[in-house]
Parts: C-alpha cells; sequence; structure tokens
C-alpha cells in the first residue's frame, strides 16, 4: 500500500529525515517510535503534505500513485489520514459543517454522490458512538475551547467519517487520560480492517498496549534504526532510548 | 488648496439647489466655507485623501438629478424573503409613488415638514462634509416612529444612485423615534451602473426614552465611486442603538459614525465589516460620546483586505468625567489576503472618568496558515478551505444581523466572492 524509498526532507535548510525506507502492507498496524527531536512528526507531516517541508530526495507511493505530487486535499481524497498531534481550534466553523464539506469533497473525487443532509446526519450518529463524542460538542466551533481528550476523539470521529485507507496518528496519546485513551485506542481498533493500514507515531509505549502493533520501528536522527515487533516496544519501555542511541553513534563514528 | 475649495465651485452647487432651507443651507455654506476641503495634513482625514480624490474623480461639481426608477428595478434590488416597508429614492429624492408605509410610521419629505431641526443632531460645525451637505442638500426625508411603536418588521431606505458625469447626490434623512418605540431601518446604497459619482449623505436620528433603534447600512456601489457618509445619532434614557455597517466595495469610502450616549442605561453597539478588493478604499471613522453615567457601548468592526485595497478603522471612545460606571469595549480585527493591502487602525480612548470599564484591541494579520492545512488534510480544496475561514471570520459581525433577508442576502454576496478569485 505505502512505499516510503530514501526519503530526506528538510525545513528552512535543516534536513530533519535523511533516508526513511518503510514499506506498509494492507492490513497492518506500525509504530514509529523515537526520541524527540528524531523527526517522527516530520514523517507524519511530510506524509499529509504539510508545506514546510521541503522534501529533497526520495520518493513515497501510496497505491500506485506518487504521493508527493498531489496536494494535501488530494492526498485526503486518495485516503490518507492524519490524526494532528495538535488539532487546530477554528472559531466560527463547526465540526459538523467542515466535515460535511470535507466529506462531500472526498466522495465528489472517489465518483459517489454527495451526502444529503438526512444521510449524512445518520452517518454521523452512527460513528459518533464509536468514540463518545457528543453531538452538542460538534455543532460547536472546530476544537475551540475543547479539552486535549476531546480534541483527540474529535480527530478520531473525523478518522471515522472520512474512512481512511491509511491512517496516521500524531501522537494521539499525548495529553490523554487513560479514559481517554481506551475510548480513542477503541475507536482504532474498531476501524482497522484487512484493507487498511495505520501509522502511529509515538513516544511511548502505553499506547501500543491498545493498539497492538504489527511492527515497530524506531526513528533517530531523521533514519529508521532499528525495527522489530511489539516486543521492541516494551524493550524501549523499559531501558529509554539511550541504548539505541549509543549503538547507533558509535557505528557512525565508526 | 485644491480647486474644489473655491468659493464659486461650491457656490454653483449652493446656487444649483432650490430656494428651499434657505437659511440653514446659508449657514451650511459659511461653515464649509470656514473649515475647507480636509487638507492633506488634517488629522481627521489623513488616511483618507478624499479631496484629492475628488479632484481627480469628479468632472462635474453639480447636483445629480432624480433619474427614472421602474417598480420591476425596485422589485429586483430588493432582498428575496424581505416583508416590511420599502422607501424608494433616486439619487437621494424620495419616490413616493414606488414607496409603501405602515402604522405608526409617518414619512414626509423635509420640505413639507415643519421645524425639523436639521443640523440639531449632525453640526455642520464638526466635519466639513456635514457642512457641505447641509450648503447643498435640496431635499431629503423626514422620518418618525409615534411614541409606544413597536414597528417589527423592517424599513427599507433603498437608495438608487446614478449619474453620467460624476455628479454629486447629497441624501438627507432626519429619523425620529418616539418614546418606547422600536424600528429596524435598513439603509442600502445601489448604483445602477458604473459611471462615477460623489455621494455625500447625511442622517439624523433622534431616539427617544427607552427607544430600540436599529440601523443597518450596507454599500454595495460601483467601484468608481466616492461617498462620505455622517450618521448621528443621539439617544437618551433606556434605549438601545444598534448600527451594523457593512462595505463590499467602492472607490473611497469614508464613514462616520458618530454615537451621542445622552441618558443613563443607554447602550450602543456598533458594528462593522468591509470586504475590499480592487483598489477600494474603506474607512470607517467610529465616534462614541458617553456623556452620562452607567451607559454602555459596544463595538466591533472586522475587515479583510484583498489586493491594493485599503482601510481605515479609527474608533473614537470618549467618556466624559461625569459619566462613571461607563462600560466601553472596542474590537477591531482584520485580515491582509495581500502584501499590497494596507490598514491603518487606531483606538482612540478619551476617559475623564475614574470608575469606568474601558477596553480596546485591534489586530491585523494573515489567513491562519495552519487552520488552511488543517481542512486541506480533511480533503477540502485551498479555495473552499480559505472561504471557510474567512466566512467564519466574518460571521462574527454578521450574526449579529438579525433580519434574516438582511444577512441572507449578505452571506449570499460574501459567499460568491470568497468561493472564487475574491
Amino acid at each position: 500500500m505505502l512505499y516510503i524509498k530514501n526519503l530526506h526532507a528538510s525545513i528552512e535548510g535543516t534536513p530533519i529525515l535523511r533516508g526513511i525506507n518503510l514499506e506498509v502492507k494492507a492490513g497492518e498496524v506500525h509504530a514509529i517510535m523515537g526520541p524527540n527531536g528524531s523527526g517522527k512528526s516530520t514523517l507524519a507531516s511530510v506524509l499529509a503534505g504539510r508545506e514546510e517541508y521541503e522534501v529533497t530526495e526520495g520518493e513515497v507511493i501510496f497505491q500506485g500513485k506518487e504521493l508527493l505530487d498531489l496536494s494535501p486535499e488530494d492526498r485526503a481524497r486518495e485516503g490518507v489520514f492524519l490524526a494532528f498531534q495538535y488539532p487546530i481550534e477554528i472559531p466560527g466553523v463547526s465540526t459538523t459543517n467542515f466535515l460535511r464539506t470535507a466529506l462531500n469533497q472526498v466522495r465528489e473525487y472517489r465518483g459517489q454522490e454527495p451526502l444529503d443532509a438526512v444521510k449524512f446526519l445518520s452517518l454521523m450518529k452512527e460513528k459518533m458512538a464509536l468514540v463518545e463524542i457528543d453531538q452538542k460538542l460538534l455543532s460547536r466551533s472546530l476544537n475551540e475551547g475543547f479539552s486535549g481528550g476531546e480534541k483527540k476523539r474529535n480527530e478520531i470521529f473525523q478518522m471515522a467519517m472520512l474512512n481512511p485507507v491509511l491512517s496516521i496518528l500524531d501522537e494521539t496519546d499525548s495529553g490523554l487520560d487513560i479514559d481517554a485513551l481506551r475510548i480513542v485506542s477503541n475507536g482504532v481498533n474498531k476501524l482497522k480492517s484487512d484493507t487498511t493500514a495505520t501509522i502511529v507515531v509515538t513516544h511511548y509505549q502505553r499506547l501500543l498496549d491498545y493498539i497492538v502493533p504489527d511492527f515497530v520501528h524506531v526513528l533517530y536522527k531523521g533514519r529508521i534504526v532499528k525495527s522489530g515487533t511489539k516486543e521492541l516496544a516494551l524493550e524501549l519501555e523499559e531501558k529509554g532510548y539511550d541504548w539505541i542511541k549509543e549503538e547507533v553513534d558509535s557505528t557512525a563514528t565508526v | 488648496m485644491s480647486t474644489l475649495t473655491q468659493q464659486e465651485l461650491v457656490l454653483g452647487l449652493f446656487e444649483a439647489a432650490p430656494a428651499t432651507f434657505l437659511s440653514l443651507r446659508q449657514l451650511g455654506k459659511e461653515s464649509f466655507y470656514a473649515q475647507g476641503m480636509p487638507a492633506l495634513k488634517s488629522e481627521e482625514y489623513k488616511f483618507t485623501p478624499i479631496a484629492k480624490k475628488l479632484e481627480s474623480g469628479l468632472t462635474d461639481f453639480s447636483p445629480a438629478k432624480p433619474v427614472k426608477i421602474s417598480a420591476d428595478q425596485v422589485k429586483s434590488a430588493v432582498f428575496a424573503g424581505f416583508e416590511g416597508v420599502v422607501l424608494v429614492f433616486s439619487n437621494g429624492q424620495y419616490l413616493p409613488e414606488l414607496s409603501n408605509s405602515s402604522e405608526g410610521l409617518t414619512v414626509n419629505l423635509l420640505s413639507k415638514t415643519e421645524n425639523t431641526p436639521l443640523g440639531s443632531i449632525a453640526k455642520a460645525d464638526k466635519d466639513p462634509f456635514t457642512s457641505l451637505n447641509q450648503a447643498t442638500f435640496t431635499d431629503g426625508l423626514h422620518l418618525s416612529i409615534d411614541n409606544k411603536n413597536v414597528i417589527e418588521s423592517p424599513i427599507l431606505l433603498l437608495q438608487f444612485h446614478q449619474a453620467q458625469g460624476g455628479q454629486v447626490i447629497s441624501p438627507r434623512i432626519w429619523i425620529e423615534a418616539g418614546d418606547f418605540s422600536k424600528a429596524t431601518f435598513i439603509d442600502y446604497q445601489v448604483s445602477l451602473d458604473d459611471a462615477p459619482y460623489f455621494v455625500n449623505k447625511v442622517v439624523e436620528i433622534k431616539g427617544g426614552v427607552h427607544a430600540d433603534i436599529t440601523y443597518h447600512s450596507l454599500q454595495e456601489e460601483s467601484n468608481q465611486v466616492i461617498e462620505v457618509s455622517n450618521v448621528v445619532t443621539d439617544i437618551q434614557q433606556d434605549s438601545q442603538f444598534t448600527s451594523t455597517q457593512i462595505t463590499l466595495s467602492g472607490d473611497m469610502v469614508r464613514n462616520n459614525l458618530t454615537l451621542n450616549l445622552l441618558g443613563s442605561n443607554s447602550v450602543g453597539n456598533m458594528y462593522g465589516l468591509y470586504l475590499l478588493h480592487g483598489k477600494s478604499h474603506v474607512d470607517n471613522h467610529t465616534n462614541v460620546d458617553h456623556t452620562i453615567p452607567h451607559a454602555k457601548s459596544n463595538e466591533l468592526y472586522k475587515g479583510i483586505l484583498a489586493d491594493q485595497s485599503r482601510g481605515v478603522f479609527n474608533g473614537k471612545i470618549f467618556v466624559r468625567q461625569i459619566a462613571q460606571k461607563t462600560n466601553a469595549f472596542q474590537q477591531n480585527n482584520n485580515i491582509l489576503l495581500s502584501d499590497d493591502a494596507i490598514i491603518n487602525t487606531k483606538p482612540q480612548l478619551e476617559i475623564w472618568a475614574d470608575d469606568v470599564k474601558c477596553s480596546h484591541g485591534c489586530t491585523v494579520g494573515q489567513l491562519d496558515e495552519e487552520a488552511l492545512f488543517y481542512l486541506q488534510a480533511r480533503g477540502i480544496d485551498k479555495i473552499t478551505a480559505r472561504g471557510l475561514l474567512l466566512y467564519a471570520f466574518a460571521g462574527e459581525v454578521l450574526d449579529k444581523i438579525e433580519e434574516d433577508s438582511l444577512r441572507n442576502y449578505i452571506v449570499n454576496q460574501i459567499q460568491k466572492r470568497l468561493g472564487s478569485n475574491f
């Protein structure tokens, strides 16, 4: 589904990603872990099409298409979804209103009929239950005055509504208490299928107790320096990142 | 000095008017001579060089004659879903045959009304354009709402403007709302074609005690229009005045809105939105005078400026020494969509009382790129996303308009523009 080949990206001339290689197949969950500043969120942003990052080398093939050639909106329409680490507050635009615009533009791109108000509402009700989010919250301005947990639940709710092929969760666990973590993870797990894939970007192993990964990759200094199964995440939880840093830094100096 | 300040030209305009209101117009003329056109360095007009503009834009400094307006033109200009009184004007002259009225509202030509104290609220010596209007207006309208009369449906002042040679239109309106009365006015100015003209309007509003007056103004004229509008309101005890000023186009527009709070527990709300593109230049000067204790004023003006447009906002709040327990709030927020757009914004608070709550703030920014990316990342194309964000920004002002037909009309006009190149 997704091939990342030798991906390099920089921001304002500073290289952040220095050659990422990753293959994600349908039905898989990949966790990207790593110390602060290793490039985890940059990878998520580059995949979603954030303009501040300049891709200097490499390519990303998503379902046979050159992802990096697409605008952010076309990536979303092709089925890439980024759950933001810091969801934006937009005063004056309600979640309901914005999501209906989004969903219908995505449907139009996929050659589907737009949903009328009634069908949209019933779809919304169904997906709201998934993340236990209140309709009142959705008729308010997007994320304005929402708690951290409400914002993250709103992200997963939007994900459920847009029904993506590849979901990228960028530090979705940050700022969540244990109950919100459970709700958000349940939502993500229910949306998983054999035809979709998930990339979970996280600093801590905690989230991976709920969303169990098939593969764990450790990102350090803009490269994937170690890959393994979920046991690798447990090892990191226990030993921290220093041993990996030492391993990498010592080979680098040789 | 510009040629327009020369007495002969103003005198020409003065003498072209009929002999009605002779002494009043004489006083206006003298006041105009005393003030002259605002010079380039004039503090009140320093960002809006209107004298210079008049000099370059006008070919004929004579009064514009009324043009014929058909019932169909009226019909197509009235907002869809509008139900209420329609008063039709052509170049400032009232057209009774195309207008209607309602119970409790008395409509008369100023020339047919005895003893209207014109100039007692909008004082000629306060502004050169007020004095110019007083010197040159030919007639106007006197609107009065009886005491205790509540007119629920709005009153639309439909002002058609057209002049072939850049002539001058000098509308003059007097509104009197009796004690315990309530009324909503919509002042809507429409150009019939793209030819330039100069509108110099004066509206005086006199509110009784416990009156509730709403005055919406929608400026949607051709981009060749030069306009100065002076709206001055006196309100009394326990009364409320709400204004919204929406400007969507024009070459150079200057709106002076003055609100005198003369009775305690009075409330003044002043809202404005300017949505400019091309080379439009729009200047809103507001002035609230808290002359008594326990009054409240709220002000929110917002602007979206594209291309090489220019906006000016100057909000004066005057709190006199006696006006203790005043609450005065003012906010002006702007989004600049291009590097060439300019906004000059200035709060101007003069507070002489010591037990008051006053706040003011202004912001100038660009469209939030983070928010734009967020919407795009959900599959919304850039132009729609931009439109959603700008509309949300403007919505805070539009939400203040309670009259559905007017709000829907403006929303439509704005969305048409935001969804395109803007």
